[in-house]
């Protein structure tokens, strides 16, 4: 009815290269369009001409269908033209450096560059160097950006405000990307936020991110509002950071059990994919308080957000 | 041809000297230091107000990456970049291509140096054959040939058991073995200190404790063996508390800090440039705690020496993800400046401590020439403008690579003039003119 | 800073139109509203109200925001983007009169942009226009079916719709520069 919640129209920066700097209007922001976006999915025609001429570079050099399809479908719903590289198919694998890959890209003139890069800041470094807007769509173990606004996007939907809200974050706390960006965005919010794993998987100085860390994962579901299950990579694990993944899941495995001590109303998440009966049990992934599938819905919405408020535009000038 | 350099503040710890003297240079020898020595047939050097002179400054840890990485640096780029950052020797690392583990790379490095005829090279042979851990480089043809201490350093010494035959073996010549301390499977692969900026940028850390399971390892080496055992480029309090026990245990132990340990921590990881690949060396830049525990080692005597630990890169090799670019940065032109900005004009130590960490003491681990202005020495020199501003500025640098974090930094401090056996080998430009040097 | 329209006026205005729609219409069987974001929105409620007053009947009422639709949108490669809104338009459009509503017709682009949206949502039987006010200079060939009140002026003037939802009041003031 009065004017729009938010106080800010725009982001600072002219890159997403992660949540951390962003401040709470500008996570309001991009949640608010986003939530204007997520309508023109219900749509018959599910498309809007607003990135028209805009080309957008999809350079992906770790394999992510999750992700890439997300962004993919984000900027065909924005009418931008866009162009996928992938590893397989670039000249990295003849040796070339990423700068020059890079350079090589931009000297066709995109207008943003979605990269994903198994090395952490790898999105940092090409700020630097490209005149595209750069978005992070996950680097290496440092930020995974659109992953952690569109898990606040999806408990938005549910819960009436972040802040105040517990929510617990199990898993792999290590090795990922999608833990750093949802603490940053979370802790920014004024949620407050658990994270639960084996201290193997605890990066070191963790509990100054104003966290709480703990290794009783009981301790972290209790009274949670909200809890997100993190991915165990199999391969690298077993054996090395814990014994097995049996053992695993009995000590950190999400089960309905363990589930009764959060609250009624608690929402499971999960950033994919899963490893049923590792991190999650499939009761769990299935079961009523699971928002994982609505997750993978909102990531369309969130990425048409940041790619149209990164996209560049028009003054306020209105024409009547 | 007689020199005399006059009205300086004359520095020398060793002979108990600090005052203003007269410095008369003979050919390549001191020949005197006194007050109003006679100036008859001999060419006066004015020394400009506060100019402080003192014996050549030493640089114990450099790469010059010659022979073999030649685009990085060479030996006469390498020791161009010593005498301009005021060191008039080197003693450069082994891990060359190949590896200088006999005595033909020993003396080419002896004839690219006396070729480039600026700094003093004092080559640093390899412990093991390829430094591959396996088998004992030869290390007495080594020695003959001129080397002056042995290290596998770019990575430690492959066993207790041949680190413990490098120590005995070495301790035949009384040559310290240089250890690059790490305990391999705590660095596995890790690129940044482990703490919370590493976690933060998502890098894989090394704790302090890979550096000082090296350290210790070593230390109990050297008591087993009684020879001489040196921590390179030390980082970690944890390393620097084994040193400190192994010495009050009389062990014989010693050891370095490189000027960026003691000036960043690892929160140049992020700021002011995220991810910049010149904050990338092995040891990592520490935490805070560790960091004020080496400038804690240097004011207090445990830390023996200053060492740059300069390692050129190519821009393209740095240019490139922070995990995949080399560990290093070129610290030869840097070093004095950031000494006395960091540590000389904050009070913590006097000049001639500086003097000793830069001059007497490394040519005491080295048992090399050098370190002393006493009459008939090598008139190797080191002239300092201690209240000179110095703006770095990685461009002009003149070793051949430009990878330095301090960029544009302002410190207060620097090199005048250095002079290598009698000889002017380098001038600053920026400096006021000593007219006649 | 004169009001061209006060609050009595704009009721009665808005009153005028209802009878208009209905006329023209015969009824307002297969009618439905979608007001321009924010007050054509508002106005389209007050219609909605009044229709309802009028014939007993509830005419369908829907949001929609044109942002994504302008064609000033990327023309500056830097700068901040436009706030984007919800559109709500919970009812198929198909084979129905769509009543589009908004507060000034000037230049047309706006209406331009909300027939490319509208076309977006499905194939209505045919799209009517209702504007508050018409202040001319025409840049597209557009015309509103429904008129509150024709108001010439000059280009550099500006005409601002206030209304109680979003303003605190209803008045349409007519100033002196700045766009509107």
């Amino acid at each position: 009815m009065s004017a729009p919640a938010t106080a800010i129209t725009a982001l600072r920066s002219r890159h997403l290269l992660g949540i951390a700097g962003m401040t709470p209007e500008e996570i309001t922001l991009v949640l608010d369009t986003a939530t204007a976006m997520k309508e023109i999915g219900s749509r018959t025609v599910k498309k809007v001409p607003a990135l028209r001429g805009k080309t957008v570079v999809n350079l992906f050099f770790e394999p992510s269908t999750r992700t890439r399809t997300s962004f993919e479908i984000a900027e065909k719903r924005l009418s931008a033209d866009t162009l996928n590289v992938a590893i397989g198919t670039s000249s990295v694998v003849k040796g070339e450096t990423l700068v020059d890959t890079a350079l090589n890209i931009e000297a066709m003139q995109p207008d943003m560059i979605v990269l994903r890069h198994s090395s952490s800041g790898t999105c940092h470094l090409l700020s630097r160097i490209c005149k595209s807007a750069i978005i992070n769509a996950g680097d290496g173990t440092h930020e995974h950006p659109t992953q952690a606004l569109l898990d606040a996007f999806t408990i938005r939907e549910r819960k009436p405000t972040l802040a105040g809200l517990k929510v617990a974050i199990v898993g792999d706390l290590l090795h990922s990307r999608v833990l750093r960006s949802n603490i940053l965005l979370l802790t920014t919010m004024g949620a407050d936020v658990w994270v639960c794993g084996p201290p193997t998987l605890i990066p070191a100085d963790i509990r100054r991110f104003g966290v709480t860390a703990t290794s009783r994962i009981d301790e972290a579901v209790e009274g949670a509002d909200v809890v997100m299950m993190l991915r165990i990579q199999l391969e690298r694990m077993e054996g090395a950071y814990f014994p097995s993944l049996r053992e695993y899941f009995n000590v950190f495995g999400m089960t309905e059990a363990r589930l009764r001590l959060a609250k009624p109303d608690v929402l499971i998440m999960h950033p994919g994919p899963m490893n049923r009966g590792v991190e999650i049990a499939s009761e769990v992934a299935d079961g009523p308080y699971s928002v994982i599938l609505d997750q993978v819905a909102n990531g369309v919405a969130v990425r048409m957000a940041v790619l149209y408020l990164l996209a560049g535009g028009a003054d306020h000038e209105e024409t009547t | 041809m007689k020199k005399l350099l006059k009205g300086g503040r004359v520095i020398d710890p060793v002979n108990g000297i600090d005052g203003e003297y007269d410095v008369l240079i003979d050919g390549d020898r001191i020949a005197r230091v006194g007050r109003n020595l006679p100036v008859d047939g001999v060419t006066v050097v004015e020394m400009p107000r506060g100019f402080v002179i003192c014996p050549g400054f030493i640089d114990m840890h450099v790469h010059l990456r010659e022979p073999g990485q030649e685009h990085k640096e060479t030996v006469a780029t390498g020791t161009a970049s010593a005498v301009a950052g005021g060191f008039t020797a080197v003693a450069c690392m082994p891990n060359t291509v190949p590896v200088n583990d006999n005595a033909n790379v020993t003396s080419y490095i002896l004839a690219k140096a006396a070729a480039a005829n600026l700094a003093r090279v004092y080559p640093i042979g390899a412990v093991s054959r390829g430094s591959k851990g396996e088998l004992l480089a030869d290390i007495a043809e080594l020695r003959q040939a001129g080397c002056v201490a042995i290290t596998d350093d770019g990575h430690p010494v492959a066993t207790a058991l041949l680190l413990r035959r490098a120590l005995e073996y070495a301790g035949m010549f009384d040559m310290p073995v240089i250890e690059h301390c790490e305990d391999p499977t705590l660095k596995g692969d890790g690129v940044a200190h482990e703490g919370f900026h590493a976690a933060a940028l998502g890098l894989r850390g090394i704790p302090g404790a890979c550096e000082a399971l090296g350290a210790e390892r070593g230390i109990l080496m050297a008591e087993l063996t009684g020879s001489s055992f040196h921590v390179a480029h030390m980082s970690a309090r944890a390393s620097l508390r084994a040193v400190r026990k192994g010495k009050e245990a009389g062990i014989r132990v010693t050891c370095e800090v490189a000027p960026h340990h003691f000036t960043l921590t690892d929160e140049a990881l992020s700021t002011p440039i995220p991810y910049d690949t010149n904050t990338k060396m092995n040891p990592p830049l520490r935490e805070l705690a560790d960091r004020d525990a080496m400038i804690q080692g240097i004011v207090d005597g445990t830390v023996d020496v200053i060492a740059t630990d300069h390692a050129p890169h190519h821009y393209d090799e740095k240019n490139v993800e922070f995990d995949r670019a080399p560990f290093g940065i070129v610290g030869l032109e840097t070093a004095v400046p950031l000494t006395f900005d960091r540590l000389v004009h904050t009070g913590l130590i006097p000049l001639s401590k500086m003097i000793q960490l830069l001059s007497v003491n490394p040519a005491r681990v080295l048992r090399i020439a050098g370190g002393s202005l006493a009459e008939g020495a090598l008139a190797d020199i080191t002239i300092l403008a201690p209240d000179m501003p110095v703006r770095i500025a990685a461009a002009v640098l003149q070793s051949k690579s430009k990878n330095t974090p301090f960029d544009g930094w302002e410190l207060r401090g620097g090199v005048a003039a250095t002079i290598v056996g009698g000889r002017t080998v380098y001038l600053n430009p920026g400096a006021p003119v000593a007219r006649g040097l | 800073m004169p009001v061209v329209m006060d609050a009595d006026r704009i009721g009665r205005t808005l009153t005028r139109i209802a009878h208009e729609i209905v006329e023209r219409n015969k009824g307002v069987e297969a009618l439905a509203l979608v007001g321009v974001r924010t007050r054509g929105v508002h106005i389209a409620r007050r219609l909605a109200r009044t229709l309802k007053e009028i014939t007993g009947d509830d005419v369908p009422t829907g949001a929609l925001d044109i942002t994504l639709y302008r064609d000033d949108l990327m023309r500056h490669t830097v700068g901040p983007q436009p706030l984007v809104r919800s559109t709500e338009i919970p009812f198929s459009i198909d084979n129905r009169k769509i009543l589009l509503v908004d507060d000034v017709l000037y230049t047309g682009r706006t209406v331009r942009a909300a027939l490319d949206a509208l076309i977006d949502f499905g194939r209505p039987a045919s799209i009517q226009l209702i504007v508050l006010v018409d202040r001319g200079h025409r840049e597209l060939p557009v015309k509103a079916d429904y008129v509150g009140k024709n108001l010439p002026t000059q280009l550099e003037e500006s005409v601002q719709v206030r209304l109680q939802e979003t303003d605190g009041e209803d008045e349409v003031v007519l100033r002196e520069g700045g766009a509107a």
